[in-house]
């Protein structure tokens, strides 16, 4: 059996890669992308820990419901992402700063 | 032994995919390599014994998620011949938070002793650990103890259906 403190040593490296890769780059997608890299190393957590629980599996059933909102998170997100296309002609995220033009 | 190979090597391939993310300039090879990372940490679901947990991440990240950020790529971009592509900027500050963070986390981790966690002993010890699938106990657990946050859950992604294909429509009196 593998040690539960590989699964949390991955999923602590996704969480800084997710980070860093918000933080630093300015194209929106890549950004969500990031995002995305955050909410995957809170489920490798919740998998992880849920293998001790096998008659009650709660870290499966919520990271079944991260799943679910990670989802309609990037529909929501994609589509504001398309409007911000549409009214300024860029997705890079330090040219939007104004509400209106 | 064979497990532990087959392991780290997922393991492995999911953090380089991830950090070619951070060091492309191009946005396809990112969007590319975030299905090889999603790919690879549904492989450890696998290891954890959620193999449904494995098939929808499958399903909805790799089949949905992805290709919606591919369409948005090409949405989003003007399409003329040379590559799409993304700067970057706090290169210096963003990569320092995130060294000091995981430092942290692995300081963190490697403090712990979860080997020595009351609930995981007992867990043990009385044999509580998945053996094999889960989706059964899994079904029942939606319908029963956890119907209500399942309910709300469909309601949100009605919410997200409607909203995202409102805010994403071309008004008619735009020019």
């Amino acid at each position: 059996m593998i040690p539960i403190e590989h699964y949390l040593i991955v999923s602590a490296l996704l969480f800084c890669i997710g980070l860093v890769t918000v933080i630093i780059k300015k194209n929106a997608i890549v950004v969500l992308m990031g995002i995305e890299l955050i909410l995957n190393a809170a489920n490798i957590n919740l998998v992880a820990f849920s293998q001790f629980d096998a008659s009650r599996i709660q870290g499966q059933v919520f990271s079944l419901f991260v799943i679910v909102i990670a989802a309609a998170e990037a529909a929501v997100a994609m589509a504001i992402v398309l409007k911000v296309y549409h009214f300024f002609k860029t997705a890079d995220v330090s040219e939007v700063s104004d509400l209106r033009k | 032994m064979i497990q532990q190979i087959i392991f780290y090597t997922f393991a492995a391939l999911t953090v380089i995919s991830a950090s070619v993310i951070i060091f492309t300039h191009n946005v396809l090879y990112a969007a590319f390599s975030l299905i090889i990372t999603f790919l690879g940490v549904a492989a450890l679901y696998v290891f954890a014994g959620a193999d449904f947990i494995a098939v929808t991440q499958v399903l909805v990240y790799v089949g949905g998620i992805l290709v919606l950020m591919i369409f948005s790529v090409m949405l989003t971009n003007k399409i003329s011949g040379q590559a799409v592509t993304t700067h970057s900027h706090n290169r210096f500050l963003g990569g320092l938070i995130g060294l000091v963070l995981f430092v942290l986390l692995m300081f963190g981790i490697l403090q712990a002793n979860y080997a020595s966690l009351f609930w995981l002993e007992k867990a043990q010890s009385s044999g509580n650990i998945i053996q094999d699938s889960t989706i059964q106990l899994l079904g029942v657990k939606l319908m029963s103890d956890y119907v209500l946050p399942f309910e709300v859950a469909a309601v949100l992604l009605l919410v997200a259906l409607i909203g995202a294909a409102y805010i994403a429509q071309r008004q008619m009196d735009e020019k």
